[in-house]
């Protein structure tokens, strides 16, 4: 017998479930169109100072692959999201093995921790900036150490400031994701090492980190996707000078300083390739590690 | 105990303090500058440019007041934004986005739940790549026919580009709560006569209230901490708080103590609702993909 529900529950026509969902379809559309025809604008010479609007077939995407600007910026934004990941996933897990100890008021940490996240990046930008600033908190430290003051967010490692309000602001995104993750893990193979006498480092390497793989993936998917498309955090600090011109910054400036949409577009076209490709290879490692954590066998689709 | 979970305990018990050390460090680490900014928009300008800051100092609501139109005051001088317009236009576009993603998503994520339809995966898949997607590349076309159509610096034409935040996460969130709802209970009351539409207003949605109303509050947050919408698509009138913030930096100096008054209020109103959120947090961040 088909179950009742879920396949096919009897509903009074076979056009009803499209009903439902076409308004937000149509919303989903209203967004769709606009993409497509952000791809149509990037094959033209689309620029708001001119009247006219000619074909140009891949000239936009040429003239970038030549263009020196184009490599640094690109550059600039795979390395950003190498460091996102690379510091804020390990941190992250750090933070949420201590979140995950039984301790009295470990859930006032828990709370205290997750803070950063729930604010707007551009403001988490300014407090930094206030911070960091050429006569702010941070340097008045240093050189009471007798140490020089430091042009934070003006020198040629801005970025690594621009990381440092990043790790502060999304590295609790981790750990949030690990510590669920942490908890949704069975008890009884860690007490039976706890047993054997298990030294707690090849728990950690043998059990804990291969059971948390799933997690693990799914934390960096996230951050890497928005570290790709960094742009709040810039504009409020550097607006992409010293170093710090990631492709949507470009693609901001090329648009909305220089109106030459079309090129703009083809920096949007290629990031967003980016995105799509390594969210791609990321999905499909999450859930080749979802079926071999249920214990069916990888090749299995 | 055995000897072996003896040392275990004590081994334990002498990492405690290294423990509470390392919790209270990163407590500090993401404490700081939340108190240091709040504490700066109550210092007075000379406080704040001295070059020997006090912990110590005299409390003054001079940067709230310059900030907050007063009302004998009549218009504002002209050149700087109304911040408590831009808080207001935050509040109206957030709970407009809010409220249309809720009336359509919520309806739709029961569909893609509980229905069996074609092509129900690939719609499922679309909302979800919007989360994707870097937003200048929409924002360009989007701002090109706004334009046009005369959405350009609207209300309207910002909640429904922030759909684009939205959406997604109704979408996906709910789906998996009205998943986890047990068949047993609507197919009762399918057998009562019930009506699909039926089943859903009042079986389903009374049971997933408490998992809507956080998906709720956890895109309000979202929708109130996004920047680069309103910084395109908006002007002076529709400016949403976190481009105001901004303002506060021209280009011969930065006004510290206002920024930092405007960056407090700003970050009430998710820090303020992120206290009810907690236990549904991981679900809304990860889209459903973790159930904690």
């Amino acid at each position: 017998m088909r179950p009742l529900l879920s396949l096919g529950m009897r509903t009074e026509s076979r056009w009803l479930p499209y009903l439902i969902v076409l308004p937000a379809l149509l919303l989903t559309a209203g967004i769709l169109y606009p993409f497509a025809l952000a791809g149509y604008y990037s094959l033209t010479d689309y620029n708001l100072l001119s009247p006219v609007r000619n074909f140009i077939g891949l000239r936009n995407y040429l003239d970038l692959l030549r263009s020196g600007e184009f490599w640094r910026s690109l550059g600039l934004t795979l390395l950003y999201a190498a460091l996102v990941v690379a510091v804020e996933v390990p941190l992250g897990l750090g933070l949420a093995l201590l979140l995950h100890l039984e301790i009295r008021s470990i859930r006032f940490f828990r709370f205290l921790f997750i803070l950063p996240l729930m604010m707007p990046p551009v403001v988490a930008a300014l407090m930094w900036k206030i911070i960091l600033a050429e006569n702010g908190i941070l340097n008045l430290l240093l050189s009471r150490a007798g140490w020089d003051p430091v042009p934070w967010l003006a020198n040629a490692f801005s970025l690594l400031s621009i990381l440092l309000i990043d790790v502060w602001l999304f590295t609790p995104f981790c750990t949030v994701i690990l510590l669920a993750g942490l908890q949704s893990l069975p008890k009884e193979p860690f007490e039976s090492c706890q047993v054997d006498g298990a030294s707690a480092w090849f728990t950690f390497t043998q059990l804990t980190l291969p059971m948390l793989k799933p997690f693990l993936i799914l934390a960096t998917l996230f951050r890497a996707i928005d570290s790709l498309k960094m742009f709040d955090l810039v504009y409020a600090t550097t607006k992409g000078a010293h170093s710090t011109m990631l492709l949507q910054l470009n693609a901001y400036y090329e648009s909305f300083r220089w109106y030459r949409m079309g090129r703009a577009l083809a920096y949007m076209m290629i990031l967003w390739l980016v995105v799509y490709l390594s969210s791609r290879l990321l999905v499909r490692s999450w859930s080749r590690s979802m079926r071999i954590a249920a214990g069916k066998p990888a090749g299995e689709a | 105990m055995n000897p072996k979970r003896k040392r275990f305990h004590r081994l334990f018990s002498g990492r405690k303090a290294g423990v509470l050390l390392g919790l209270c460090g990163y407590a500090l680490f993401a404490l700081f500058p939340i108190l240091w900014v709040g504490m700066m928009s109550f210092k007075s300008h000379r406080d704040i440019v001295s070059p020997t800051p006090e912990i110590l100092f005299r409390p003054t609501l001079e940067n709230y007041r310059a900030i907050l139109p007063r009302s004998q005051e009549g218009p504002h001088e002209t050149g700087r934004m109304d911040f408590l317009q831009c808080f207001r236009n935050s509040l109206r576009i957030t709970l407009g986005a809010l409220a249309l993603s809720l009336a359509v998503g919520v309806p739709a994520a029961y569909v893609l739940a509980r229905l069996s339809f074609r092509g129900k995966e690939d719609i499922a898949f679309l909302f979800l790549s919007f989360r994707f997607a870097p937003e200048i590349a929409v924002i360009i076309p989007v701002y090109l026919l706004f334009k046009e159509l005369g959405l350009y610096n609207t209300y309207l034409g910002l909640i429904l580009v922030y759909q684009l935040i939205t959406l997604p996460l109704v979408v996906w969130i709910a789906r998996g709560y009205f998943e986890e709802i047990s068949k047993e209970v609507e197919q009762a009351a399918q057998l009562d006569g019930y009506s699909w539409w039926g089943i859903f207003t009042r079986v389903a949605l009374p049971l997933v209230k408490p998992g809507i109303a956080s998906t709720a509050v956890l895109t309000f947050i979202f929708a109130w901490n996004n920047f680069v919408f309103g910084l395109i698509l908006g002007a002076r009138e529709t400016f949403p708080g976190t481009v105001a913030t901004l303002g506060f930096i021209s280009y011969e100096s930065v006004l510290w103590g206002q920024m930092a008054a405007a960056t407090v209020i700003t970050i009430l109103p998710p820090l303020a609702l992120s206290i009810f959120i907690q236990k549904h947090l991981v679900r809304g961040l990860t889209l459903g993909a973790v159930r904690g």
